[in-house]
């Protein structure tokens, strides 16, 4: 009863949302009934059970298909995401360290990671680096198998976000991402927490909910991920590099490897470099459809 | 007095069940220390981290909820296919399926980050999720399950509730009112069991299969994506609900003395199925193996020649798959003591399985160079449970056991029903 009733809010307030549709039908599901009944008395039973089905599943894939092209243009105002240049990756972590800075993250999370790895056959050659965020996919498997649907992707902006009220902690998203991009918060602690200095005092500013580190309280028993720094955005949900507003690792990179914008922005910068530059994505074979790009 | 002589009779079986509830309380009592430390320190004393993100408990949930759904298919034969031969298990592999299943959402419970909002999964289903079908479906199940049994005691538990004894006034109390004990209203019972059983099958399948598909559909992690995982959950889990009854009906069913017959038939139920299982495993390491994907064989590599290669070959090959098969295929199968060792080494041998599913699938590392990226031991490929994850598995063992011994002890007597019938 209550979802009804927060749908039928919802279509009060969106009356072109995907689903509200199905009410208009109301007059022409009674004239099919009619139809039916007076075939079925012509015998003809079969050939309604095929036209109503067609007629059915007509309906259907252009409701799915208006919701598509809804969510896509209608909703969305931003793509965000990265393009990181790993031929100026210096390996230095200070994006890792300023991740943990600005989400006040414990010890085993880590929202983002640095790689490095020596080239084979060329020892003496820079290693390659890499860094590695959360790739706010198109199409995150994670979201899919989240049980109780605490893990989203955000229509306004594509952050893949968790509420961590609603997570139940079973780590099935986190056997589900391909990138190894979630972290589950077991509870431990750095030792300035651990030892109540006022540093364990200041709130951490994520999903701007400022929690204070408390045991068994969320996040502790919630999985964690990257999410750009959503806290950092204005109401509009725009961030600004001027300002500072911007997201802590590629705020930080030393060597401007970290390239953050809107690809739904074609001037921006990380859509330029696109155009410009010769890109791959990881494990494209999966069809997730991942945000960050990796200049080669 | 030969060994058999010695394991024939009525003795023996005592002491087997003086061992039985001996160990039930053991474990039980000694694991709740598991409990104290998972109730009051949360995740912090589990060895699992961000890579081996599942454990122990998770394999133990697979493992319990396929001995539920297997022992539960086993009993269809009775209730739904009508086959004489087995009668005498029915009750008691009911009564296994609903224990186990107990047992299995006990053990995925704990190892929720937030065990108080298991409500959630009821409340905020969101049915893309394979998850969120296996947990409305097993709950549907074990409705079900309550239901079957309630009918399948309803009978004796009104003319036991006749008694003015402790046990009489439990009995009326679990036969929730019903004060009908004449024929008719038995046979109504028995045509609700049948029905209640018919319904099962198919929802049995579709949730244990679900369990299959929640790890089959997951396809970041290639040892576990494959479109056999369904069906490769199903089989072994009657590979061990049938390896599990075939012990209960030995020790509880007077399987070694009276009822010769229902264990060895039991053994070559067991001994079918458990082929079948084994050509389906020989065809997913062909494949992969032949097929040569670095990632794809990663998993198996783990399993065959990884750190925990022992679980593999000896632990699930020699002691769960070659041993029993022989003394189920040579003249030993005719031997109920055999037949029930055979069984005792299967259920066991199904548990390596299990962990061989959960933990290598999660232990390949899915970027290479990740876990040296990061010093923490949340970082780190290789997993093995901690004493807290043992310990409260113990645990589970222990109150299944006591949970089953109770039963078995209390309820309307299972043995009644294969004493006159038989």
């Amino acid at each position: 009863m209550e979802n009804k009733d927060v749908r039928d809010g919802l279509c009060e307030s969106l009356p072109d949302a995907t689903g509200c549709e199905k009410g208009d039908e109301g007059p022409g599901v009674l004239d099919r009934r009619d139809l039916i009944s007076h075939l079925l008395k012509l015998g003809a039973g079969g050939l309604a059970t095929y036209l109503g089905a067609h007629a059915l599943l007509n309906a259907t894939s252009a409701i799915a298909k208006a919701g598509q092209q809804h969510s896509a243009h209608a909703k969305q105002k931003y793509r965000y995401g990265m393009v990181i240049d790993t031929k100026r990756c210096v390996g230095c972590r200070a994006c890792v360290l300023a991740c943990k800075a600005e989400n006040k993250t414990p010890p085993g999370v880590y929202y983002t990671v640095v790689f490095d790895q020596i080239l084979e056959n060329r020892p003496y050659d820079k290693p390659t680096y890499m860094t590695k965020p959360c790739f706010h996919c198109e199409f995150p498997p994670c979201v899919d198998v989240c049980p109780v649907s605490a893990t989203y992707k955000r229509e306004q902006d594509g952050i893949v976000v968790v509420d961590y009220d609603r997570c139940i902690g079973c780590r099935y998203c986190m056997t589900a991402c391909p990138y190894s991009a979630r972290w589950f918060d077991f509870g431990e602690n750095y030792p300035a927490v651990e030892e109540h200095t006022p540093y364990a005092q200041i709130p951490s500013q994520e999903y701007n909910q400022f929690r204070k580190r408390e045991p068994d309280q969320s996040p502790i028993g919630n999985v964690r991920k990257c999410m750009l720094c959503m806290h950092l955005q204005d109401k509009e949900g725009k961030y600004d590099r001027k300002s500072g507003r911007w997201p802590a690792c590629a705020k930080t990179c030393t060597g401007k490897a970290i390239h953050f914008g809107d690809f739904m922005d074609p001037d921006s910068e990380v859509s330029t470099l696109l155009k410009e530059r010769q890109y791959i994505r990881l494990k494209e074979e999966l069809g997730t459809s991942p945000n960050v790009y990796y200049l080669i | 007095m030969s060994v058999s002589e010695w394991l024939g009779n009525d003795g023996t079986i005592r002491k087997l069940k003086v061992t039985f509830w001996a160990v039930g309380f053991v474990l039980f009592g000694v694991g709740l220390a598991g409990w104290y430390l998972r109730l009051s320190t949360g995740h912090l004393d589990a060895n699992y981290g961000s890579i081996v993100t599942w454990g122990l408990w998770v394999a133990s949930y697979i493992y319990f909820i396929g001995l539920s759904a297997g022992s539960f298919l086993v009993s269809s034969l009775v209730f739904v296919f009508n086959i004489k031969k087995y009668e005498k298990i029915g009750r008691l592999a009911i009564f296994t399926a609903l224990v186990t299943l107990i047992m299995a959402l006990f053990s995925i419970w704990v190892d929720l980050g937030h065990m108080g909002r298991s409500w959630h999964v009821m409340m905020y289903p969101n049915f893309k999720s394979p998850m969120a079908w296996m947990i409305y479906l097993y709950s549907l199940y074990m409705l079900l399950l309550f239901a079957e049994t309630y009918f399948l005691l309803r009978h004796d538990l009104v003319v036991g509730s006749r008694a003015a004894t402790l046990k009489g006034r439990v009995y009326r109390w679990l036969s929730l009112g019903s004060k009908d004990d004449g024929e008719a209203a038995a046979l109504r019972d028995r045509k609700i069991v049948r029905v209640l059983a018919t319904i099962g099958v198919p929802l049995a399948i579709m949730f244990h299969g679900g369990v299959g598909a929640l790890f089959g559909v997951v396809a970041a992690r290639p040892h576990w994506h494959s479109g056999l995982f369904p069906i490769l959950f199903l089989l072994s889990a009657l590979v061990s609900g049938g390896a599990l009854l075939t012990v209960i009906a030995s020790v509880f069913q007077d399987g070694w003395t009276r009822h010769r017959d229902v264990v060895v038939s039991l053994g070559e139920l067991v001994l079918g199925l458990l082929v079948l299982d084994v050509i389906f495993q020989i065809s997913e390491f062909l494949v992969t193996y032949r097929g040569g994907i670095p990632g794809h064989m990663a998993g198996m590599d783990m399993v065959v020649s990884g750190p925990y290669a022992w679980v593999f070959w000896v632990w699930q090959v020699v002691l769960g798959t070659i041993i029993p098969i022989a003394l189920l295929a040579l003249p030993t199968r005719k031997n109920t003591h055999y037949v029930a060792l055979a069984g005792v080494l299967i259920a066991a041998g199904i548990f390596g399985l299990r962990l061989n599913i959960v933990i290598p699938g999660l232990a390949v590392e899915e970027l290479h160079g990740l876990t040296w990226a990061i010093v923490s031991p949340r970082v780190n490929p290789s997993y093995f449970p901690s004493a807290t994850e043992w310990l409260l598995t113990l645990s589970l063992i222990g109150f299944g056991m006591l949970l089953f011994g109770w039963g078995e002890h209390f309820l309307p007597h299972f043995k009644k029903e294969t004493g006159e019938e038989a």
